[in-house]
């Protein structure tokens, strides 16, 4: 039987991307539409989607603390802040004590004006022994390091808005964004813990991100497409800089001080499979299949496709199979205009759920009008997907508070 | 389900049902606990890349089992996979190739090193490119198979999800040096609950590449004694200089209980409880208090549902760098007060450095050991000690004890530590 109070809730969200800087300039795009924000001059042949300027003063008030952090910490801590502040947990050193920390990090970053020296020395050196004896020691500071470290956002997040009740990373790509929201969600759901802030960010104007990618061959090159727009150019992603986290907290926790929920993570289930033919699809309908309730009639699916194939396909396919539960999904891929934000992707769609239950919205149409079909009025609820590039499949479903 | 298949707060038992360990002490918990009980140093002097000019240059690199030349996720690939193969087969558990549960692995984050970057650079050379524009092009233009298997972040886990056929997503958690004892807490807390009947924990690290080694050489974490590497790393030692790197990866098998009775497992050990705290103090410091720490430690006990003074020994995180092992001492005292003055703390960094991501997993199982086998590894190197944390070190010399619940710390940069109790069957 369900215990009401264990219930677990949205109740404050964090969002920062190329659309907007904050949950009212997101709402507003979701709600009146509004294209995209791209650059396919900077990195070409790539696309980003650039950041929208920040004044990261605003919750990063120390410059000790901005010097010692580089861009992809600065934007998961202004997001994490952002939300904080959303749930009324900011400044309340009692609860932020016993707030709970989950973050999805892949690396920092590269000084890449380093990394260049570093190569430019080595291609006119030609001694084994220089890396250690010239090279190296000179061109390193102890600071780069610390901003690489995958678990130093959350590091940051401890220093900078006094979070510390304990302190958890995931890695994976999109699978880190699936296991840090479904780690967060089961124990509160288990009464293991009663609140955690969980989230994650990206950084997408990096080129050791985008050599990291392209190694696989995982980025879509030439002009933009929407995610459903590139199987025939071989599929990839958009890398998207977003700063996404939310605070969920069980309904007793929230009720107890008062907070205002934005809606209820109904359940959360993430899977695993090895991308040969139809496996995503299969996966992600077994995934529904344990989905705790079933809604019927028009459902939001607010998918974290990438863009990358034939996965993108298959998430569609699967997407197609929910009439034969009784939903009729009503398609958003949200990745179409904030991009991709690898692992933060899971968490940016549940802050998007958490926004659409909250203003009762379904997002206008963000890309292919034949999958994205216009839809006037709002659902009761909204299926959240993240399908990985190349691996992890997960879905959460949100519904009213 | 019985009431002795609970703990005091009416949760599942987790057992250990199988333990695994790889360090550079040796391949085996048979090896690694030969050595460990004779003192032994797995420091030397790093071979794998030249350390002309470096502050420091040796390391407990685990060097048997892949080629030298190989990447550091090769290397924290076959290690895992050595540790976890052992675990399982302890266990008996699952068909081969399908581990009845999921995978927790703590492992390093992925990062391409220099050999690496100069290939691609090199695989560029015609393109009339320079910089990250170069490598890019050279990424985007050519075909890295086995770059992109190594270096992706999921990539460790993927590697060893394949092999043991472990259900679900493969978790890979970071928090730095805590990691190992994160990659514990997380499959404790899964069986607990009820979600899963098994779990593999699996930690491991192989970081000594000529990068991270600068890192923490300009970090000052380091010991610089390179005349005598093996006596290098001296925990709670008054002339302790910093920590040495090392390698090496464990593996547990926790069951649920009540599974693991029920299908006949041997019971190795229990997990009793998990602890962590987060530091917002500094970002490679602790709280000058210690209350960190002590939050960890103390959580760890509560949750094993054990008074404090029911610690027989403890397995210290025991850097040897000035700054831990003092905060550790400010820590356990508190903790632990009258208690600790009885109770034998030794660091197995001072034989096989600091494993880094790997070390809470790999002191989970030194622990256990200890336990089955009763007795207590040393910490070696400790020759002068200091006057402002006195300790029964368990100095330098192995020692019998009859050892019931065993106390395993870990921190990490970014404010993380976390804690373990680990029980007697």
């Amino acid at each position: 039987m369900r215990d009401e109070g264990r219930d677990v809730l949205i109740t404050g969200v964090g969002l920062v991307s190329s659309l907007g800087r904050d949950t009212g300039e997101h709402v507003a795009h979701l709600r009146n539409g509004g294209g995209y924000m791209v650059d396919e001059q900077r990195f070409a042949p790539y696309c980003v989607h650039p950041l929208a300027p920040l004044d990261f003063a605003q919750q990063i008030p120390k410059k000790s603390d901005l010097k010692q952090m580089e861009a992809w910490q600065r934007i998961g801590v202004y997001a994490a802040g952002l939300a904080l502040s959303d749930a009324g947990l900011a400044g309340d050193a009692g609860l932020l004590q016993r707030t709970h920390l989950v973050v999805a990090a892949g690396s920092g970053e590269r000084d890449i004006g380093v990394d260049c020296d570093v190569l430019d020395k080595l291609s006119q050196i030609d001694d084994s022994t220089a890396l250690a004896k010239q090279v190296l020691p000179s061109a390193l500071r102890p600071t780069l390091f610390l901003a690489q470290l995958s678990n130093m956002l959350a590091g940051n997040i401890s220093i900078v808005h006094g979070v510390t009740a304990s302190s958890r990373t995931f890695m994976g790509e999109e699978v880190a964004g699936l296991a840090a929201i479904e780690n967060a969600f089961r124990r509160i759901a288990a009464g293991q813990i009663d609140i955690a802030i969980v989230g994650g960010a990206l950084n997408a104007e990096r080129e050791d991100l985008l050599l990291g990618y392209e190694l696989g061959h995982n980025l879509w090159r030439g002009s933009y497409a929407s995610v459903w727009d590139r199987a025939e150019g071989g599929g990839g992603f958009i890398p998207g800089g977003v700063g996404a986290f939310i605070v969920l907290e069980s309904r007793a926790h929230a009720e107890a001080r008062s907070a205002e929920p934005y809606a209820r993570v109904v359940d959360v289930a993430t899977g695993h499979c090895d991308r040969t033919d139809g496996a995503t699809q299969r996966v992600l309908q077994e995934l529904y299949v344990r989905m705790h309730e079933k809604p019927t009639g028009p459902l939001t699916v607010l998918s974290g496709a990438s863009g990358a194939a034939p996965v993108t396909g298959e998430e569609i396919a699967f997407i197609n199979t929910l009439p034969s539960h009784g939903a009729e999904p009503i398609v958003r891929g949200f990745g179409s205009t904030f991009g991709h934000s690898v692992e933060a992707q899971f968490p940016t769609g549940l802050a998007l759920a958490a926004l659409a239950c909250r203003h009762k919205l379904t997002p206008k149409e963000m890309g292919n009008a034949e999958i994205e079909r216009p839809f006037s009025s709002s659902t009761a609820h909204a299926l959240v997907t993240c399908v990985g590039h190349w691996r992890g499949e997960g879905m959460a479903l949100v519904g009213a508070a | 389900m019985t009431n002795d298949h609970r703990d005091a707060m009416g949760r599942p038992l987790v057992a250990i049902t199988g333990a695994g360990i790889v360090t550079s002490l040796g391949r085996d918990k048979a090896e690694n606990w030969a050595a460990l009980t004779a003192g032994k140093s797995g420091i030397k002097r790093i071979k794998r890349f030249p350390t002309d000019g470096l502050r420091t240059n040796f390391a407990a690199t685990v060097d048997f089992l892949t080629g030298e030349a190989s990447p550091a996720p090769a290397l924290t690939i076959e290690l895992a996979k050595h540790a976890a193969d052992e675990a399982i087969r302890e266990a008996a558990i699952g068909a081969q190739g399908h581990f009845p549960g999921p995978l927790f692995l703590a492992t390093p984050p992925a990062e391409l090193e220099w050999p690496q970057r100069k290939a691609l650079y090199h695989a560029g050379r015609n393109s009339g490119l320079t910089g990250y524009q170069r490598l890019v092009d050279a990424a985007r233009e050519g075909q890295w198979d086995e770059m992109n298997s190594l270096f992706q972040f999921a990539s460790v886990g993927e590697h060893l999800a394949q092999q043991f056929g472990t259900r679900g997503i493969p978790v890979s958690a970071s928090t730095a040096c805590a990691s190992g004892a994160t990659a514990i807490q997380l499959g404790v807390e899964a069986i607990r609950r009820g979600e899963v009947d098994a779990a593999l924990c699996v930690g491991t690290d192989a970081s000594v590449q000529i990068e991270a080694l600068i890192r923490f050489s300009l970090l000052s974490a380091l010991s610089t004694r390179n005349d005598q590497p093996e006596q290098a790393s001296r925990p709670f030692s008054k002339d302790r200089d910093g920590f040495v790197m090392g390698e090496g990866a464990a593996a547990l098998v926790l069951e649920s209980y009540a599974a693991a009775e029920a299908r006949g497992a041997t019971v190795l050990g229990f997990v009793l409880g998990c602890g962590e705290r987060a530091d917002n103090y500094h970002r490679t410091r602790s709280k000058p208090d210690a209350s960190a720490i002590i939050g960890a430690i103390a959580n760890a006990i509560s949750d094993a549902c054990i008074p404090a003074t029911q610690i027989d020994y403890v397995n210290a995180h025991g850097t040897s760098t000035p700054e831990n092992d003092k905060m550790e001492y400010l820590a356990l005292k508190h903790v632990l007060g009258e208690h600790l003055m009885a109770t034998p703390i030794s660091s197995s960094k001072s034989m096989i450095g600091h494993t880094l991501s790997a070390a809470g997993a790999i002191e989970a199982v030194i622990s256990l050991m200890t336990i089955r086998n009763g007795t207590l590894p040393p910490t070696i190197n400790y020759d002068v000690a200091d006057p402002e944390i006195p300790l029964d070190v368990v100095p330098n010399a192995a020692r019998p004890a009859r050892v019931e619940t065993v106390l395993s710390n870990s921190f990490g940069f970014g404010g993380q530590n976390a804690a373990l109790v680990l029980g007697a069957p």
